[in-house]
């Protein structure tokens, strides 16, 4: 991997934390941001890995609600996104979706979807279209531990794996569905192995680890483009904050968030590797942090001063054009 | 011009959509090798291929959700539930996904995507295979819903909704597949019928019966046999559930100042109580009689044949029900 590859990365995962704790603050402190918030904390590395992946040209991306990241990701303005949170009409969709339904057609980002699951179907559809059309095109498609206990999972594994269609399943194991531990909810909670049982290649990858989920990411592409079907990577992480603002956290048991902040935190992990094998200085990696910081004040000022959705905009686009 | 019955009209409809557009395929559950289990697309594997006409797993959850990412993303699926009592289980991908993600995401993504449902009782199938539960479906806003009753419609409806850039489902009322009775002319030139609109089948000035799909032909035969006692039943086929195009019912209902809905849905909730809602709050003044309703009782479908028969709506129990009101 190259230095500026690496600094990048770093600037899309503090980008995306401190977007993420200012949402926080816009919620609870100040009330500028309603219904759910599902932050992304801890798990950066995943969608800036993956998505550095892909090529942005021709292959899609689907997600779940927990969503920021993926959008931020993906190059959608952080002001739009913001602005998204505050219902404005300048949002990302117009002040329709929120928090939970971020998309944009340009980026092949077709969105993040509230219905556990459910969008794996979607996402299926994806690979289907891009299979029948021949385009060449993967889906990459995100979504968490609790999604590997629900039906729509298991029927779009095997219709990808019976079709052999061009998808990557991306499962972000944060180790909580909601407040029930993996282990509690998941009969197998070796997610990797629900996989297998449709014939999907798979593995299990350190999702705290932004250079291996890459190169991991990377292959999977690869084999999807080389028409060996679909694949499957299991992204090992850890959710820092609640399932969605009010969750106070209390199924973890003590000192787990610590250890795995402490121990595994994705943007000092790659910190350490910038300071220690890329001879990155510290100023260097604050001046990033700065530029970032004047990224989100930027973003909250354009949030904060759109007009809200035009009342006469209420019944448009029910049915598309 | 030739006369087909409706599955007929049904199967040459999607024939030529598919050889008008690549971009059209169908999916669904024996839709390919089996030939479609009530036959609609029969030999279509061997003139389309495995990549147009594709059999799936039993699994609708994915059926649904699949074809709307694949309409998402640029082609235009066709996607087969082998009866509508199984949309239930893809409840969730039809109407949280299909119906939203056009006004979800603003506007940015189409969703051309059809979802074929073969419906309707009377069959002796039992409590869970007999469902007529189309409202349920007309309840959102973002779906469109279909329900053609004559071959001419039934054709140019389903190209109408191949082409429609959001999603419709197309419900096919079974027991008029393949009956005599509903074999009805159908030009050979492409032709549509736009989505959204009633249509009147039969003029008069008495009384005005509201129905659709099946229902439109037990509202004929009671109209004959009423016409035979000189009363001039009107009946306005609804066509399409949603959008609802009540223009048709309130201009006939402020002619004849009387109305029967007829539909073969559970009467609670159903239809009609939509269609009674609207006339009366588009036509108070025009009301001579109560409005009645003729639907299926509110009972599960019992197997027995007589019994399951007698649940249903007939030309008899809407003739009595415009006798009431006259």
């Amino acid at each position: 991997m190259d230095k500026t590859t690496l600094l990048e990365w770093y600037r899309q995962m503090v980008l995306i934390r401190r977007f993420e704790e200012r949402s926080d603050e816009l919620y609870q402190l100040e009330g500028k941001i309603k219904g759910f918030l599902h932050l992304y904390i801890g798990q950066e590395a995943v969608a800036v890995g993956t998505i550095a992946a892909r090529d942005p040209e021709r292959d899609h991306l689907i997600t779940a609600y927990r969503d920021h990241g993926h959008a931020l990701a993906v190059g959608l303005e952080a002001g739009a996104v913001m602005a998204e949170l505050m219902g404005k009409a300048t949002g990302v969709v117009g002040g329709r979706g929120g928090s939970m339904h971020l998309a944009s057609k340009e980026k092949k980002f077709w969105g993040g979807y509230g219905i556990v699951g459910a969008h794996l179907t979607l996402g299926t559809g994806m690979a289907l279209a891009e299979q029948y059309k021949g385009s060449g095109g993967v889906c990459l498609c995100y979504f968490g531990d609790g999604a590997t206990n629900i039906g729509y999972f298991h029927e779009s594994l095997n219709m990808a794996g019976v079709w052999g269609l061009p998808i990557v399943f991306i499962c972000e194991n944060n180790k909580y569905g909601m407040g029930t531990a993996v282990d509690r909810a998941s009969a197998n909670p070796n997610l990797a192995d629900k996989a297998k049982a449709y014939n999907i290649p798979a593995k299990k990858i350190d999702g705290m680890n932004i250079v291996e989920v890459y190169k991991a990411t990377q292959k999977a592409i690869d084999a999807c483009r080389k028409g060996k079907g679909p694949q499957f990577l299991e992204m090992v992480t850890y959710r820092y904050e609640g399932h969605s603002i009010g969750d106070r956290t209390r199924y973890r048991p003590a000192g787990e968030l610590d250890k795995w902040r402490d121990e595994k935190d994705p943007i000092a992990t790659l910190q350490k590797v910038l300071l220690e094998e890329y001879e990155a200085s510290e100023a260097e990696l604050v001046a990033i942090d700065d530029v970032v910081m004047k990224e989100i004040d930027d973003a909250v000022t354009f949030a904060n001063e759109s007009p809200l959705p035009a009342p006469e905009t209420l019944f448009d686009h029910i049915y598309p054009a | 011009m030739a006369r087909l019955t409706l599955r007929e009209a049904i199967t040459e409809a999607l024939r030529e959509e598919m050889q008008r557009d690549e971009n059209v395929f169908i999916m669904g559950e024996e839709v390919g090798a089996w030939g479609g289990t009530y036959a609609v697309t029969k030999g279509f594997l061997e003139e389309f291929g495995e990549r147009r006409v594709r059999d799936t797993p039993i699994s609708e959850m994915v059926i649904a959700g699949a074809a709307v990412g694949a309409a998402m993303a640029g082609t235009r699926p066709v996607a087969e539930f082998m009866t509508i009592n199984f949309a239930f289980v893809a409840f969730d991908a039809i109407v949280n996904h299909a119906a939203k993600v056009s006004y979800m995401f603003n506007g940015q993504f189409d969703c051309p995507v059809v979802f074929r449902a073969p419906g309707g009782g009377g069959k002796q199938l039992g409590a869970t295979h007999s469902h007529t539960p189309d409202v349920i479906f007309a309840h959102f806003p973002g779906l469109k819903v279909v329900c053609p009753a004559t071959p001419y419609d039934a054709k140019g409806l389903l190209k109408a909704a191949i082409r429609d850039n959001g999603p419709v489902l197309f419900i096919e009322p079974v027991p008029l597949y393949t009956s005599p009775k509903v074999r009805g002319d159908v030009p050979d030139e492409d032709y549509i019928v736009p989505i959204g609109e009633a249509d009147i089948k039969r003029v008069g000035k008495d009384v005005t019966i509201i129905t659709y799909g099946e229902g439109l032909h037990v509202s004929l035969d009671a109209a004959e046999t009423l016409a035979k006692e000189g009363v001039q039943a009107e009946v306005v086929d609804l066509r399409t559930l949603q959008p609802l195009d009540m223009s048709l019912a309130l201009a006939s209902f402020k002619k004849t100042f009387k109305a029967v809905v007829v539909e073969f849905g559970h009467q609670t909730y159903g239809i009609g109580a939509e269609v009674v809602a609207q006339l009366q709050e588009q036509a108070f003044d025009y009301l001579d009689a109560p409005i009645k309703r003729v639907a299926q009782y509110d009972v599960p479908a019992p197997y027995s044949g007589e019994l399951e028969k007698s649940a249903l709506p007939d030309a008899k129990k809407v003739v009595t029900a415009v006798k009431e009101i006259l």
